[in-house]
């Protein structure tokens, strides 16, 4: 078929008369693969530059305007040995870099005032020791406000922003003790300076947000992160649909630009990308991944089909349908929304931490203030003595004690090949009890396999291959692929219904039913062993075989049950399709509770039961028809093999054949939670001994740097413990 | 004391000047691939055109 690819979508304009275009890269994972890119694109006549990111798996290229055609990068990648998807970033991604990019910023001033305030201090406080002249210790403490209030106004904002919308919502979260510490850390070292006062806290303020901001930083990293990747996995996983224009020209379009109402034609073998009716055409579909039903389902003009099933054996041309009231997808659509609504009730740790932190804080703060005045204090120095207290007690460490966390485990999942999407899943999946997996496509490998490969003469493997690939029908087709083979053979004749034949090296050779070649002997034999399969006969002269064909499990399935179980977690099998099929793979992977013929409603309904229970259900699936559950569920995990919407739906993805990063996932979740709990603790610790010396009104500005610096530095390092003792996981 | 006159000014034009390397990093994007840049210098591909370059004199002063 003659079909020309189009990418212009993907192209960026830019001035002076270049044109560029992002593409994320399939299987860039070392520098040599970079230098391979760079270098061979470099040779591409017209080309200007061409970049890799290596963290983040994208090259950027740009041309002249008109020199190149789009598509021929895409080409040139693909004869390097690399698949490369085009594709738009988001205006959401555009957002989040800002945002990243402004506290960046702020943390370079911050960071900038706290080291030249500290300069002055430390002068002062050694100053103090000995005989520092009053005027001199004035002189600093003015430069030092000269440096730290324009610091604030400029490096605080992001606190004082949140505190204001908090307080305009009237709540209260972490920002606004962390505004009215600094704010009047500042004013109050502003009044004794003024006074030719010895301690001002100038350093104090400015180095508590240098070091929140570093916090907010990796908050903020670890959300671009997961952000990027997830835009790289959609964009790996657009794939292209071919429009019939008007004239009847077949155009490669990425899905991004088919609209409703085109006429798109699908190849047997494609899958269908697009939610519409079938116009002309009769084929049969692969529906597992939207229902689980591994049978083939046949469909014919004016039968509607849906995005994410594979189409088999004929030809469809598919008019394209906006998504309206009744669809599959539409349903789905709503049953996600329903379930997201559940999940949102999710309190994160830190936002536990802040509920419990602020008031405390405040609480003591004026306790102090009340309790100086009762003892017969003056005013200006409880005040000044409550406001030490604020000080000391700024959340410090707990600004750093998750998100520290957070970033280390997510790359020690990242070297799993496990993409994290939530920064909170880490969290949720270390609370886990319960997981549910579906069967097809999540606890079986995604493709159909043979199962009885030791029945397959190996002097007949490529005869047989090349009989299946000459047939249409899904069951040799799936032969053909497991078997590796391509090319059909020449000559063969077919007869409806049954078989084919074909003369293979002077014998009549027969692929088809088992009566078809005559072989009920051994399918008697082949059905005992693998009762749930699908079966395909072969007959060359005498010879007889019977060929089993199904989902084959993934291959550490059995492994990742039993680690799950001595893990102490219940597991689940929640599937679409029949009772037949899913019973063989729970007895084998030896897990009781299973509940089979399920439509994606009741998934979400037995999940929403589990979750009354009081269970924390972690959910793996990968079809159209789990993304309701997937969204429901308390955590949930998708394979890189997913559909679309299960991915979106999914909290992690994972990549590769096995099912080992289910258990380990788990495993870092919950060392995750254990060191972000570990951290909080110790703030807690930190400030039981901290409080009790301020409210004494025994602080001096060098406790306060003191004692600041070092919990930080405690909580960091203890986050990074994350890394260490990868072999205790599991 | 009067060399506090001249070291706190220069303590303040030093660290500005690192502020002012920070954001020019920032600017032209020093920061968006963390991981390639340490391997890029490893990159000998300049070499090769010094080489071709010496190769020529070479030839030029060879031949008479």
């Amino acid at each position: 078929m003659a079909s020309t690819q189009d990418l212009s979508v993907f192209v960026r304009h830019g001035a002076n008369g270049t044109a560029g275009m992002e593409l994320a890269v399939d299987g860039i994972r070392c520098a040599g693969c970079m230098h391979a890119i760079e270098d061979g694109l470099s040779r591409e006549a017209g080309l200007l530059t061409a970049r890799v990111n290596l963290a983040l798996k994208r090259v950027t290229v740009e041309w002249r305007e008109g020199a190149l055609r789009p598509e021929a990068v895409v080409e040139r990648l693909a004869a390097l040995g690399f698949k490369a998807y085009p594709f738009l970033p988001g205006g959401q991604e555009d957002a989040d870099s800002r945002e990243e990019r402004r506290l960046l910023r702020c943390l370079g001033v911050a960071g900038f005032a706290a080291m030249n305030i500290m300069l002055l201090s430390v002068s002062v406080w050694s100053g103090n020791a000995s005989d520092l002249e009053p005027s001199t210790r004035d002189l600093f403490h003015w430069l030092s406000a000269l440096i730290a209030l324009p610091t604030a106004a400029y490096a605080g904002r992001p606190f004082f922003e949140s505190a204001m919308r908090a307080l305009r919502a009237g709540g209260v979260n972490m920002d606004v003790p962390i505004t009215l510490g600094v704010v009047l850390a500042l004013g109050m070292s502003v009044v004794e300076t003024w006074h030719h006062g010895q301690h001002a806290y100038f350093d104090g303020a400015v180095m508590l947000l240098f070091f929140l901001l570093i916090g907010r930083y990796l908050d903020q990293l670890m959300r671009r992160r997961t952000r990027d990747l997830a835009g790289n996995l959609a964009a790996l996983k657009a794939e292209a649909a071919t429009r019939l224009d008007a004239d009847g020209n077949a155009v490669s379009l990425p899905i991004a630009a088919i609209a409703p109402g085109d006429l798109v034609l699908v190849a047997p073998g494609e899958r269908v990308g697009v939610d519409g009716i079938v116009e002309q055409g009769r084929s049969e579909l692969d529906q597992s991944l939207v229902t689980g039903e591994t049978a083939a389902f046949p469909v014919a003009a004016g039968a509607r089909v849906y995005a994410g099933t594979l189409n088999l054996t004929g030809a469809l041309r598919i008019r394209v349908e906006t998504v309206g009231a009744g669809t599959l997808l539409d349903e789905i659509d709503r049953l996600m929304g329903q379930a997201v609504e559940s999940r949102s009730r999710y309190v994160r740790l830190s936002d536990k931490a802040a509920r419990l932190y602020a008031p405390l804080v405040h609480a003591t703060a004026l306790a102090t203030f009340l309790g100086w005045i009762a003892f017969g204090l003056a005013w200006q120095q409880a005040l000044v003595i409550a406001i030490t207290v604020l000080i000391i007690t700024c959340p410090c460490a707990l600004g750093l004690a998750i998100p520290a966390v957070q970033v280390v485990a997510a790359s020690a999942l990242f070297q799993r090949r496990v993409m994290l999407k939530q920064g909170d899943a880490l969290e949720r999946l270390a609370e886990v009890d319960t997981v549910v997996f579906d069967k097809t496509g999540t606890l079986t490998l995604p493709e159909a396999e043979i199962l009885n490969a030791e029945a397959v003469p190996g002097n007949h493997r490529a005869a047989i291959g090349a009989l299946a690939a000459a047939s249409r029908h899904p069951l040799a087709q799936a032969l053909a692929k497991a078997l590796n083979a391509h090319a059909p053979a020449a000559d063969t004749r077919e007869y409806a219904g049954q078989g084919l034949s074909a003369a293979i090296d002077g014998a009549d050779c027969h692929l088809g039913s088992i009566a078809f070649c005559d072989a009920q002997a051994q399918a008697e034999a082949a059905r005992a062993e693998h009762p749930d399969a699908s079966f395909i006969a072969w007959r060359c002269g005498d010879e007889r075989v019977v060929i089993a064909i199904g989902q084959k499990l993934r291959p550490d399935a059995a492994e990742t049950v039993a680690i799950l179980k001595q893990r102490g977690l219940d597991v689940l099998i929640l599937s679409g399709d029949r009772a037949e099929a899913v019973a063989p793979v729970a007895e084998a992977l030896g897990i009781a509770q299973v509940r089979a013929g399920l439509l994606p409603g009741e998934k979400l309904a037995a999940l929403d039961r589990l979750a009354a229970e009081g269970r924390k259900v972690l959910m793996v699936g990968d079809g159209l028809n789990d993304a309701p559950a997937l969204a429901g569920a308390h955590v949930s995990m998708s394979p890189i093999s997913a559909t679309h919407l299960a991915q979106a739906a999914a909290d992690v993805v994972f990549l590769g054949d096995g099912l080992l990063p289910v258990a380990q996932s788990i495993a870092i979740g919950c060392r995750a939670r254990k060191l972000m709990m570990q951290n909080l603790w110790f703030a807690v610790l930190y400030n039981a001994i901290a409080v009790p010396i301020a409210v004494a009104g025994l602080v001096t500005p060098l406790i306060a740097a003191a004692a600041m610096s070092g919990s930080s530095l405690v909580v960091t390092l203890n986050a990074l413990r994350g890394r260490l003792n990868p072999s205790k996981e599991a | 004391m009067n060399i506090i006159a001249i070291l706190l000014p220069l303590a303040l034009a030093l660290g500005l000047a690192g502020l002012g390397a920070f954001f020019w990093c920032m600017r032209t994007g020093q920061f968006a691939d963390l991981e390639g840049a340490g391997w890029r210098v490893l990159r000998d591909d300049d070499l090769a055109a010094r080489d071709e370059e010496a190769r020529g004199r070479e030839a030029e002063s060879r031949s008479p």
